[in-house]
């Protein structure tokens, strides 16, 4: 498996013709300690591509970022920029800045000498600083703050300030650790959209790296998912969320309720589950499953119908066990007969039936995908959601 | 506690501090204008400026350029080894730092003077240097250490050297190195990063440093009379020599407030050029 990875990476290099991707990581192995955060991520990035990091804490994803900025040595694999090995190139020999999770500004300058520090290390041209600070804190909506000190700003602000400064450098591409977990939630969306829109504008590479499943959604051209030193999937923000490839990847975007059971019936794209509390029909997306096959499916909770009684074959039976509006919707708790708990999402508040009630819970096929169980292959059981050690350490050694 | 007695609180120490400090300190510049007796003990109070004017003697302003001399140099190796001592334990783990903070605590655990003794051994003819010196085949005769400057300035270093380190570090182990990381991702080397950001940022701890090593270092004369034998005068000796040996209390209260007012005058000079405003733990 390894040596077919090699030999086409080999082909690709013989290949001139073809243009490397802007940046590649192959293989990236890291651990501190006894700790084994990354175990072999790969990941490829194309120019102009807004790609999201996501994961719970302690997945590696900031071990990732912080690895293609040069600012930790990874054990095994390469990072390549533009098909250049970075391997022993520190992050000043490397043509990519990072936006950090607390900002990092420089408290003993100023805005502008913060914004202008990148430009006047590399020498360039007094006049020139003057003229890029200056657009670039009006791209970020600052004008006027050339003078102030990082202490006298607010939060959003300094935020900007972070921004500006990396961005100030025109690098290939722009890490930005969870730039806006600081920020509360109003301001946070407000800034979603901006930096969005400067990504689109400037047409820069921006690798974001965030806990925040909607923010991934909301953002990205395409979202890597990393679990446990891993990348559980990769794909646009569409593919991740109606095709899971995991029961991990559907409970951590739009937390999917995973159903498991028996493949009753397989016809082409189309099945029907077997479970302990009725059957329910799912689509296999293009794997091949066999009948009597014990599988694993996600279907989420906007996607389920209530009903009072059983009208037709499929459909599974429960208890409605709460009910809680939350986000503009309401969400209904059902227990199924083997005690496990369904989630259902519906609009508005007004629901007839009460907690202590028998349902009966239906969905389209289409609606329910099949994903690699939680104990496949590539799984560590029961590693998932656990803020691990791993962001302990890191705080530890600031 | 009715709010408005809050200052009963802290009346106490202002009375110790008018009564201890100010007091006796006013009193000095009284007695520096004072005359001395020309027999006997004591002085008489009728005013004169021939105490200052004794000062200009070429024999005392060598006195106090000596001290000063010794006081720059004694605070420019403190900072030549401090700092980097300082910067690295800021950095060590902190089990690493709790260790050497304890080595550093350790020596004020003896009286100074007897530490001062201990140098002296250390650096006689037939003491610990003179023999790894010879045991070594280095030189033949024993060297001449003791009653030296250069035995003078290592026993000032070593007093002091603890009050630069803990200064430096105290700032040090402030350090958001995440800040370094910034500036190294903005493309700065190791070096340029270094003197940008956290050389930048411990300034304040080195000041500070600076100025504990410095003021102390005009006033202690008796490693300068223990190691340097009677080749070094400092002011600080010479006061303590005409409080006691030679009687002349008016002289001394002159030198007394002289070196004070010096002493001040460096420091205000030296904040003006620096423009810190907040040195860590003084002032």
């Amino acid at each position: 498996m390894n040596q077919i990875q090699q030999e086409t990476s080999q082909e690709k290099e013989l290949n001139k013709e073809e243009k490397p991707a802007l940046l590649e990581l192959r293989q990236i192995e890291k651990r501190f300690g006894d700790t084994r955060v990354l175990k072999g991520i790969d990941l490829t990035v194309e120019e102009g591509e807004f790609v999201t990091l996501l994961g719970s804490s302690g997945c590696g994803k900031t071990t990732t970022l912080r690895i293609i900025a040069g600012l930790e040595e990874p054990d095994r694999g390469q990072v390549l920029l533009e098909g250049v090995d970075m391997g022993g190139q520190g992050p000043e020999k490397r043509n990519v800045n990072t936006v950090f999770q607390n900002y990092a500004l420089f408290p003993h300058m100023n805005v502008f000498q913060n914004i202008a520090y990148g430009l006047k290390i590399r020498k360039v041209d007094k006049e020139e600083i003057r003229r890029r600070v200056t657009e670039i804190l009006a791209l970020v909506q600052l004008e006027g703050f050339e003078k102030r000190m990082p202490s006298q700003m607010s939060g959003g602000q300094r935020q900007r300030v972070a921004i500006a400064r990396a961005l100030v450098n025109n690098p290939r591409v722009l890490l930005l650790d969870e730039p806006l977990g600081a920020l509360d939630l109003q301001l946070r969306r407000q800034m979603q959209t901006e930096l969005k829109r400067l990504q689109k504008k400037l047409g820069i590479t921006f690798i974001y790296i965030t806990h925040d499943q909607e923010e991934a959604i909301n953002m990205s051209d395409k979202i890597v998912v990393i679990r446990d030193g891993l990348v559980e999937q990769a794909g646009t923000p569409s593919q991740i969320y109606d095709d899971p490839r995991t029961s991990y990847v559907a409970r951590f975007v739009g937390s999917a309720n995973i159903l498991t059971g028996t493949a009753l019936r397989v016809r082409g794209q189309e099945g029907i589950l077997e479970h302990a509390s009725g059957q329910a029909g799912f689509r296999t997306g293009a794997r091949p499953v066999k009948e009597g096959e014990t599988i694993t499916v996600a279907v989420r909770g906007e996607t389920i119908r209530i009903w009072p009684e059983k009208h037709q074959p499929q459909g599974l039976a429960g208890v409605i066990t709460e009910k809680s509006f939350v986000g503009g919707m309401l969400r209904i708790a059902v227990a199924l007969g083997d005690g496990t708990e369904v989630t259902v999402s519906r609009h508005g508040i007004n629901f007839d039936y009460d907690a202590g009630q028998q349902v009966w819970l239906e969905w389209d096929p289409s609606a329910a995908v099949l994903v690699d169980r939680e104990d496949g292959p590539g799984n560590v059981p029961g590693s998932g959601d656990r803020p691990g050690p791993v962001l302990a350490d890191r705080e530890d050694r600031r | 506690m009715r709010k408005d007695r809050w200052w009963l609180c802290v009346a106490p120490l202002y009375v110790f501090t008018l009564l201890f400090v100010l007091g006796p300190a006013l009193y000095m510049v009284a007695v520096s204008f004072a005359t001395n007796r020309d027999s006997g003990y004591g002085f008489q109070w009728s005013f004169t400026l021939e105490n200052f004017r004794r000062m200009l003697d070429p024999v005392y302003l060598q006195c106090f350029y000596q001290s000063f001399q010794l006081a720059f140099t004694t605070t420019a190796v403190a900072v030549l080894i401090g700092y980097p001592f300082g910067y690295f334990m800021g950095r060590l783990s902190p089990r690493g730092r709790k260790i050497l903070l304890f080595l550093i605590m350790v020596p004020f655990w003896t009286s100074s003077l007897i530490r001062l003794y201990g140098w002296l051994i250390i650096l006689q003819a037939r003491g610990i240097v003179n023999q790894a010196l010879m045991g070594l085949g280095l030189v033949k005769e024993p060297l001449k250490i003791l009653y030296s400057y250069p035995a003078v300035l290592t026993g000032m270093v070593y007093a002091l050297l603890p009050f630069m380190m803990l200064a430096v570090y105290s700032s040090v182990e402030k350090m958001d190195w995440s800040l370094v990381e910034a500036a190294r991702d903005l493309g700065a080397s190791p070096a340029k990063a270094f003197f940008t950001i956290t050389f930048r940022l411990t300034l304040p701890g080195l000041l500070s440093g600076i100025i504990l090593t410095f003021v102390p270092s005009m006033g202690l004369f008796f490693i300068a009379d223990i190691l340097g034998g009677n080749k070094i005068v400092l002011v600080g000796s010479l006061i303590q020599d005409q409080l006691t040996r030679g009687s002349n209390w008016p002289f001394a209260a002159a030198l007394a407030l002289v070196l004070t007012v010096m002493t001040s005058l460096m420091i205000a000079l030296y904040r003006r050029i620096t423009h810190v405003r907040d040195l860590e733990g003084v002032f």
